[in-house]
């Protein structure tokens, strides 16, 4: 089980919702991207609205601020960094400022005294005063702004500070101008209930209170609080004349605010205090492929109009990461991110009562782990939803019907029907085993033949056994950790019992389960034994174009990925390479049982995919292979290049269907045991005998409803035997049901002499009276 | 699952006892849930008909609703 601290360590490494650099640099923290948004649309009332939320002066501040934002914005690095403050400026000058009035908070108990009337001190003012409490500034001065008023008046007009300053006197702030604050300031602090110091770098008064190596008064740098409680600090006078900057005085009299409230409320001050001043921010942003662009200029030389400022605003990246999303139709398709999906997993994972509406997306994953490569801080959602689905299965929680399709086919795959073990005839260990693996013996069980016949060619010397089945990845993706382990026992014993030879494999997920469970046990990929023993002399080269699609369980394995390549070029192939190969490639959605979870996400997966090259696509696994050409995307198996007639057009193969799959591999075993064993294979069930005559259209129609061949097999049986089955008695046509085991299956057939004319079929998971024994 | 509408005629009959079919009040379960369903069912030996539609729609619902509670 995930648990809330796990949870909130995989929420942080999804850096998502991480500010934008410019927010993050910006001392009050602007938020930069919504207010360019709003500029972009010509709203500058809503984008004034934004900024003021952040920066009480705005008319003063959008002339003054030195604008750190800038140093660390992206767009300078393709192009010019976007002009922020002068789109402030036209937030001010364009925006409806009548409804800029603040709204104070009640009144609260507590009088605060501001000592020194510049800007980091008007700004603790405001914010207290906000915050309801009673303020009284002290000013030496005969005006409040300080050193405002020393800048050139032609870029800092009178009037514009004057209106700024008009919301002190609007909330109520006692200003106590030509009164000098001197000597020992706890005399002020047995008066006011808290005092800040900002009598800006100019004035050299200490105030009795401990100073710093620079001589400077002691400051805490997160809360402000200088050496006396109660007594804060901050603006120029803490770092002294050869710094200014305006938007760091008011972010540290706005902090000195939040301290001297908590001093007030008797409350931690520097409880969850982190990044309140300028930070560097965790958010990654990919400038790949984004066109540089030149700030836009004012047209008067001076500022922007509205026009000006909106194109401007749109240069703003509008700053996020989504790299996963970006490339993963599964995480696109649910609108959201991982920050967000790890929560609702967490959450669905902890529902005692009531409905768990994560169930859905937790089984579309893939689970091939193109997130996770591509994530700058590694999140892997696949990792999480696996650990999920186990959960689920562990809580008895899994839905009866998610990977029940998946699952059954792997038990077929597993029983006498397919599955056997077996050491070359004639001796009793081995050397090396041929692994096939299931889907590919369901799709071209002749190349699985093919490929026996090279491996005992070609290895001359050594004894090539064969092992059929499945290796059990199935089970794991559907978090069945038990019947998972049980499948691997099994090979794992058999392998003993053939005295632990060498694994031939040539389907990746099939190399992953073997190297990531049973490590002890050596593989090797087939197309790794094809590169170092040689193509079979069958194979000739035919030059033609081919886009790679690495399987997504090849991810990570760059010698399999290169030995594919090098046999295609031996092949006459030239090779293309798709956006995202090799450790960057694409599940083709049979991963994970996608496909099957979630066929609408699995559709977008494969048709994006399929998209992206016009060339015919080359794969090294049978589901990528069969998925993409039945979406009409031309695909060669790399046996179809080995072993593949030159006549034949195998790229425009469609792959058989659910029920041909389980045929194929029931008759690979039956072959190859009467061909090379000299074996017959134990009697099948009386219900395989039945014959079905299934027109085109209806075997369209079972194989999207995922009904086999055997489960109407055993209907018609079941219905036939027992005569329990209804008739229409216009058309003579019966219709019957029967749950061999989870499922009920509907039948309407008519008898024929030669077999069953199959109409329709259908199926449901819930019991009703009458569906026979199973 | 109670407010099942089934069509007003079956098309079918159950072919064991040769018999029209007649609407009864059929327990249907899922998942230790029982629903009575008003289904048409073979008064003698107690056969139903699940029409298609109702196979393929709110059944799968209904099963959806109760595999995620």
């Amino acid at each position: 089980m995930i648990d809330q601290k796990e949870l909130r360590e995989l929420e942080a490494k999804c850096i998502q919702e991480c500010p934008p650099t410019c927010t993050a640099a910006c001392p009050v923290h602007v938020d930069v991207k919504a207010m360019l948004v709003e500029i972009g649309r010509g709203d500058f009332t809503a984008a004034l609205k934004i900024y003021r939320k952040a920066v009480p002066f705005p008319r003063i501040i959008s002339r003054l601020c030195d604008q750190p934002c800038k140093d660390v914005c992206k767009r300078g690095e393709v192009g010019d960094e976007i002009a922020i403050r002068d789109l402030e400026r036209a937030c001010v000058e364009f925006g409806d400022t009548s409804s800029e009035k603040p709204r104070p908070l009640p009144k609260r108990k507590g009088h605060v005294a501001i000592v020194g009337g510049g800007i980091s001190g008007i700004t603790a003012a405001y914010e207290a005063a906000r915050k309801g409490y009673a303020v009284t500034i002290f000013e030496t001065g005969s005006v409040l702004g300080g050193s405002l008023w020393q800048i050139d008046k032609d870029f800092l007009p009178a009037w514009v500070i004057e209106r700024d300053l008009e919301v002190m006197t609007t909330l109520g702030i006692e200003i106590r101008l030509n009164t000098p604050i001197s000597g020992d300031i706890r005399e002020l602090r047995r008066e006011y209930e808290a005092v800040y110091l900002a009598v800006g770098a100019q004035i050299e008064e200490k105030f009795d209170l401990e100073r710093d190596e620079h001589g400077f008064i002691k400051v805490d740098p997160v809360t402000f609080e200088t050496s006396a409680a109660g007594i804060f600090a901050g603006g120029g006078m803490r770092w002294g004349k050869e710094m200014h900057s305006s938007i760091t005085s008011i972010s540290e009299g706005r902090r000195a605010a939040i301290s001297i409230d908590r001093h007030l409320q008797h409350v931690s001050l520097t409880a969850s205090r982190d990044n309140e001043g300028s930070y560097t921010s965790c958010l990654y942003t990919n400038l790949e492929g984004i066109e540089p662009l030149p700030v836009i200029t004012e047209s008067d030389g001076w500022r922007y109009n509205q026009d000006e400022a909106a194109q401007e605003a749109k240069r703003c990246l509008q700053c996020e990461c989504m790299e996963c999303v970006k490339v993963c139709e599964y995480l696109k398709h649910y609108e959201r991110y991982p920050r967000r999906y790890v929560r609702e997993i967490y959450n669905n994972l902890s529902i005692v009562k009531g409905t768990r509406y994560a169930n859905t997306f937790i089984n579309s994953c893939s689970l091939c782990g193109l997130c996770g490569e591509i994530c700058p801080e590694d999140l892997d959602m696949g990792e999480v939803n696996l650990r999920a689905r186990r959960e689920m299965v562990k809580q008895k929680r899994m839905p009866a019907s998610a990977f029940d399709f998946a699952l059954r086919d792997m038990a077929f795959s597993n029983s006498d029907h397919f599955a056997f073990s077996r050491n070359r005839p004639g001796t009793d260990t081995s050397d090396y085993v041929l692994f096939p693996g299931c889907q590919l013996c369901a799709s071209s069980p002749q190349h699985v033949e093919s490929a026996y016949e090279y491996l005992n060619a070609r290895l001359v010397d050594s004894h090539v056994g064969l092992m059929l089945g499945c290796c059990g990845a199935p089970a794991h993706w559907a978090g069945e950790e038990a019947l998972f382990n049980q499948t691997i026992d099994r090979w794992r014993s058999d392998l003993y019992a053939m005295g632990d030879p060498m694994v031939i494999l040539p389907c990746s997920s099939c190399y992953q389960v073997f190297k990531t469970t049973l490590p002890d046990v050596k593989i090797v990929s087939l197309w790794e034994v094809y590169e170092q023993y040689g193509l079979p002399e069958y194979a000739q080269p035919v030059s033609r174009t081919v886009a790679i699609h690495d399987p997504c369980s090849a991810r990570r394995e760059r010698p399999v990925q290169d030995s594919v390549r090098r046999i295609a070029e031996q092949l006459g192939c030239t090779i293309e390479e798709l956006p995202l190969s090799r450790e960057k490639t694409v599940c083709c959605s049979y991963g994970g049982h996608m496909w099957l979870a979630n066929p609408q996400v699995a559709e977008k997966t494969i048709r994006r995919r399929v998209d992206e090259h016009p060339a015919d696509y080359l794969t090294y696994c049978a589901m990528c292979r069969d998925f993409f050409s039945n979406q009409g995307k031309r695909t060669l198996h790399l046996l179809d290049l080995i072993y593949g007639e030159p006549t034949d057009d195998r790229a425009a193969r469609h792959s058989p269907g659910w029920s041909q799959r389980h045929e194929n591999r029931a008759r690979l075993k039956r072959k190859l045991l009467t061909t090379i064993w000299g074996e017959t294979m134990n009697g099948s069930q009386t219900y395989e005998a039945i014959r079905l005559i299934v027109s085109d259209e209806v075997r369209a129609r079972l194989e999207q409803r995922l009904i086999l061949t055997e489960d109407i097999q055993r209907v018609i049986e079941y219905a036939e035997r027992t005569k329990r089955r209804l008739q229409n008695p216009e058309s003579g046509r019966f219709l019957a049901y029967f749950k061999p085991t989870t499922v009920t299956y509907w039948v309407e057939y008519q008898p024929q002499t030669d077999g069953y004319v199959i109409f329709n079929a259908y199926s449901h998971r819930m019991e009703v009276p009458g569906s026979g024994e199973s | 699952m109670t407010d099942v509408e089934i069509p007003s005629t079956s098309p079918w009959m159950c072919g064991n006892c040769n018999l029209p079919l007649e609407v009864a009040s059929v327990d249907v379960g899922y998942m230790g849930n029982a629903f009575p369903v008003k289904l048409w069912k073979c008064p003698q030996c107690g056969l139903v008909f699940i029409p298609e539609d109702l196979a393929l729609g709110k059944m799968v619902d209904v099963e959806k609703q109760l595999e995620d509670k």
